[in-house]
């Protein structure tokens, strides 16, 4: 598996894409969907949420156990995915694509977040 | 120094083990060339999954699934007295097993506390082979050749003597045909014959803990990764697919079988349990006597007239999925308790197993709940089990 060079990521396994109006894009990572198993239901921030970075904003739940979601950055949620609602086994067959998870207009970002490079090394993926 | 050996023997990797060590399954390797997801299971590294365990499990109620489980734990017992012993250990009736049949038992402490749930094959007229939890493998092999003393019977541990492998699901008697010349046809459910399976001598015993028709093989260590491998070669065509325990315990869960240290406890009775029905108290071997006989008695009475608790089924009517150890609740207070629970791949719906007071234990009942990290979750009480396979 390779982490894509253009995001940014997070050590709870967090991946981020920030586009030129601000908005960001979260999902978890090839790496952490492989530790969960079949992702069985995702509870999602709703839209107008507010976020916090490093702060739980939803659960992932697979077979074997349930996952808090942090958000890496905080801000207010502009959109949450719904096809990954519909069907968590996105999360698992493209979490770097159609299983993103919620969108975010960034008001403020951590200093630790982490390059490709950087995340590969962390989680040996 | 000059009388020391110069070469010291190397240990087998089977003594080599200390109590409560790692144990390997002699398909550990294999396991590992097929990028399986480990796992530490009662101290054994065993695979979680190969790939996605939902398609495992999928694959064990449509085709057939193949499952390394060799951290059961075999426990010989051979001799005169051999079935007068079992009889004296276990709550079952087990000199009433034929020779090549197979019986579902529960062996139990003096106050009828749960030690462990049992699989005991009878090989021979005079002997015997008890499959415990890897779990308790070695509590049972301690009651035992306690309650030995005074039999004219042998408690031989043959935890390292036997890989076990077992294929499950629809398509299992056809891809195990293909690989033996044993009477399967005439091997019914819970029953057990030596024989050969692709030129490796094995025990080939028809139970299983999936709600699925399947096998268990029983079979040298040195002969496991080559069995293993004419399974997989002969399920090619049949859709077998290699299957870890985590689609183990949503198969047994959807068959509503109990799982040791979820539903079965040293604090539970077999009545507590719902499992009463293994106890024989109709018995006669030694005067009728058994460990445990004068408490189970006593459940019994309970369980009949005054259940404090009953084990049901719970359908979940959201998507939340409850966990071993949540409370049940109705109006507001704690009337349950989860013992185990996942995600149900064949209905689609989490779904659980739950003590729950009687008075909320009839399938149907309403207002029932799970507390799920704060949040009273809908939950629907059914009967047991939740899957049945259509014969």
């Amino acid at each position: 598996m390779s982490n894509p060079q253009q995001l940014r990521y997070t050590k709870e396994h967090e991946w981020l894409s920030v586009a030129e109006d601000g908005v960001a894009t979260v999902g978890i990572t090839e790496f952490a969907a492989n530790a969960l198993g079949d992702v069985v239901y995702a509870q999602l921030p709703e839209v107008g949420d507010t976020v916090t970075a490093g702060e739980s904003c939803g659960e992932l739940e697979s077979t074997k156990s349930v996952s808090d979601l942090y958000a890496p950055v905080t801000g207010e949620v502009v959109a949450a995915n719904q096809d990954v609602v519909d069907d968590p086994s996105l999360v698992n067959s493209a979490p770097f694509e159609g299983g993103w998870l919620f969108k975010v207009r960034v008001t403020g970002e951590p200093d630790d977040l982490l390059s490709a490079d950087e995340y590969t090394e962390f989680s040996g993926s | 120094m000059s009388n020391a050996p110069r070469l010291t023997p190397h240990p087998s990797p089977a003594t080599a083990l200390s109590e409560g060590a790692s144990r390997r399954s002699p398909l550990l390797a294999t396991h590992r060339a097929l990028g399986a997801t480990m796992t530490d299971f009662a101290g054994w590294d065993m695979p979680l999954r190969y790939g996605s365990e939902r398609d495992e499990h999928n694959a064990v109620r449509t085709k057939a699934g193949l499952f390394d489980l060799s951290h059961m734990g075999e426990i010989t017992v051979t001799g005169a007295q051999a079935a007068d012993l079992l009889d004296h250990a276990l709550v079952g009736n087990i000199g009433t097993v034929g020779v090549g049949r197979a019986r579902y038992t529960m062996v139990c402490q003096e106050d009828g506390g749960i030690l462990d749930d049992l699989i005991v094959y009878r090989l021979q007229d005079q002997e015997y082979m008890v499959v415990a939890n890897a779990s308790n493998a070695q509590t049972v092999l301690d009651a035992l050749t306690e309650r030995a003393a005074g039999f004219d019977a042998e408690v031989r541990d043959d935890r390292d003597a036997y890989a076990l492998i077992a294929v499950q699901g629809p398509e299992s008697p056809g891809i195990l045909k293909s690989l033996t010349d044993a009477d399967l046809d005439g091997l019914k459910y819970y029953a057990g014959l030596p024989g050969t399976v692709a030129g490796v001598p094995a025990l080939i015993a028809r139970t299983g803990y999936t709600g699925e028709d399947g096998f268990e093989l029983f079979v040298a260590p040195e002969h496991a990764v080559e069995l293993w491998q004419a399974l997989t070669k002969a399920g090619e065509g049949a859709g077998l697919v290699p299957c870890g325990l985590s689609c183990r315990d949503t198969l047994r869960l959807e068959a509503g079988m109990p799982l040791y240290g979820h539903e079965l406890t040293t604090s539970l009775t077999p009545f507590d349990a719902g499992l009463g029905r293994v106890v024989k108290f109709e018995k006669t071997s030694n005067g009728g006597a058994f460990v445990g006989r004068a408490a189970l008695e006593a459940a019994a009475e309970r369980a009949a007239t005054n259940p404090p608790r009953k084990l049901v089924g719970l359908i979940a009517e959201g998507r939340r999925v409850p966990r071993a150890g949540m409370p049940v609740v109705a109006d507001g207070k704690v009337i349950g308790e989860i013992t185990s629970g996942a995600p149900s791949p064949t209905l689609g719906k989490p779904i659980a197993m739950a003590y729950v007071d009687a008075a909320h234990a009839e399938p149907g009942t309403q207002g029932v709940g799970v507390d799920i990290r704060g949040t009273h979750e809908p939950y629907e009480v059914v009967a047991l089990p939740f899957y049945k396979r259509q014969k």
